[in-house]
């Protein structure tokens, strides 16, 4: 088990991204080992949201290497270059790959209970019943037992990004990603969905959150890693990036969040 | 203002409410030539808008020339063409199609093409207009939940635009069912096809065209309620005070003019 516990489940090489002209993502390496809960953090633009985007190929990248499980995400080699995959495998690789996004983006026409079965029913071919079993002890697992027959407009924001995560956990996926999951919240509902986040942590889940929620990510996350430009500053634990930052750029963000 | 008008009330009545059978023969033959057509319509039509949306440049080309020339000509011209240019060029002379205990008649195969095609282009611009009102998010969500595209396309996406189609079909129908009154030039004897054959024999124009018009209001206004029905169907996962009417792409219920 040694070997595989060092071997990263999300691995990030000189990712390269640009928008046009313009490079959104400068070289962006590193690694989230197994049960790690990796926190971007950086200023409004640095890149973040693309970066985790890349990572299920939401977004193509120009240059560089992202391996899940050891799968290369959307890209395979044929012949010593490396091509874009297909639509089939880079699907297929997705279903490893969890998303919360900022602003939900829950299917509107379904119940929460049936946000939460369509992947599994419709993408991975299993069984409805067992499905749906499954979605509602997530759905307790959420806190929203009591919900599954809602539709998302009849739910807070917060009970709807609860959902979301129930919605990628169905898919069993090895790692989950972030993206900003309570910027898009009222205050109130903030800290219902960190505590599902930080229940999920707690469990064993692999996550890269991006936040703006520095208490989350102090008390959460075991690495922090702070962005600027399109570039990755400074990585290292929680407690080194909070007490002691080593870069000027970091100790300007954290003055800038104050 | 002479006191006497030429008006054979008792005929009126007698073909009103005892109406002869080729009535009911023209009346039902409307009623599924515009069932038949609408629905072929809609697939085409379905067809086009995905073929406008596509990523490939020739298929965007084709789509946008399919709807202009259609929606560009009068369908008076279209079945004059299709039907009587078609065969006198020699192209396609129409024999009979037997399906079944049905004679599908050279003039029917006719008005039942140009009905679809034509209805393609309206229907592909009101999907075309519903599909790009649904948010990208939910794009994204379907994708990173390891969707195809199709999958997402069946599960996701269509479900949300056919609430948007919903109305505008509606005043297809209703144009569709208003429309096959012109299939008479072609000598088919649907509703309006009958009534003027009648007044040949008859001269009996008023009271035979204003039960013509009974009957279309009849059947426009039934379409009318399935519409409402359908459209409570699809709205059923908004809140009470949904906004339906920001649907694009409407056409009025009875100014359409083709
Ligand atoms: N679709 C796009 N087209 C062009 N430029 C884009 C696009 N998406 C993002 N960008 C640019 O890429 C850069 C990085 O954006 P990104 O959204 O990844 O930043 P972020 O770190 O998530 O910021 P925030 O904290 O505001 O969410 C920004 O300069 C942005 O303007
Ligand atoms: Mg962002």
């Amino acid at each position: 088990m040694a070997a595989t516990d060092t071997t990263p489940l999300v691995a990030l090489r000189d990712i390269r991204k640009s928008y046009g002209d313009v490079e959104v993502l400068r070289g962006v390496s590193f690694d989230v080992h197994r049960g790690e809960v990796v926190c971007l953090i950086g200023p409004s633009g640095s890149g973040k949201t693309t970066l985790v985007r890349c990572i299920n190929h939401l977004e193509k990248i120009q240059s560089g290497r992202i391996t899940v499980d050891g799968e290369l995400i959307g890209y395979r080699e044929h012949k010593g270059r490396i091509i874009e995959d297909s639509e089939k495998r880079i699907a297929d690789r997705r279903q490893k790959i969890g998303m919360v996004f900022q602003r939900f983006n829950l299917f509107p026409h379904l119940t929460a209970l049936e946000n939460v079965t369509v992947g599994p029913v419709r993408v991975q071919g299993r069984d409805p019943k067992t499905v749906t079993a499954e979605a509602r002890e997530l759905l307790a697992r959420v806190k929203l037992a009591d919900r599954a027959g809602h539709y998302p407009s009849q739910l807070s924001g917060g009970q709807q990004q609860r959902v979301a995560i129930a919605r990628a956990l169905a898919m069993k996926p090895a790692v989950m990603l972030f993206d900003e999951p309570t910027s898009a919240l009222d205050p109130e509902t903030v800290g219902e969905v960190l505590e599902v986040m930080k229940e999920l942590a707690l469990t064993g889940t692999t996550m890269i959150v991006v936040t703006h929620e520095m208490g989350f990510a102090r008390d959460v996350a075991n690495r922090i890693v702070m962005m600027d430009q399109g570039a990755v500053v400074e990585i290292g634990s929680a407690e080194q990036i909070f007490t002691n930052p080593q870069q000027e750029r970091t100790k300007a963000f954290f003055k800038a969040m104050r | 203002m002479s006191g006497d008008f030429n008006i054979d009330t008792a005929f009126f009545l007698k073909y009103l409410f005892n109406p002869p059978a080729i009535i009911w023969k023209g009346l039902w033959l409307t009623i599924w030539i515009s069932v038949v057509a609408q629905a072929l319509g809609v697939a085409i039509g379905l067809l086009i808008a995905l073929s406008i949306r596509s990523k490939r440049a020739w298929l965007r080309g084709f789509g946008k020339f399919y709807v202009w020339v259609w929606r560009g000509t009068p369908l008076l011209v279209q079945l004059v063409l299709i039907y009587t240019g078609v065969a006198a060029a020699g192209f396609y002379k129409y024999p009979d199609i037997q399906i079944g205990p049905f004679t599908l008649t050279g003039p029917l195969q006719a008005a039942l093409i140009t009905l679809s095609l034509n209805e393609a282009a309206y229907m592909a611009e009101i999907f075309r207009a519903a599909l790009s009102s649904i948010d990208k998010g939910q794009f994204d969500a379907a994708r990173a939940l390891g969707m195809r595209p199709i999958t997402a396309m069946r599960w996701i996406i269509l479900p949300q635009a056919a609430r948007m189609v919903v109305p505008p079909l509606g005043n297809e129908f209703t144009l569709m069912i208003k429309g096959t009154s012109l299939l008479a030039i072609l000598g088919i004897r649907e509703l309006f096809g009958t009534l003027q054959q009648l007044n040949a024999a008859t001269f009996r124009t008023f009271e035979l065209f204003i039960i013509a018009a009974i009957w279309y209001l009849l059947l426009t206004t039934i379409m009318g309620f399935v519409q409402k029905r359908l459209e409570a169907h699809y709205g059923r996962y908004d809140q009470p005070a949904a906004d339906s009417k920001t649907t694009p792409g409407l056409r009025g219920l009875f100014s359409g003019q083709r």
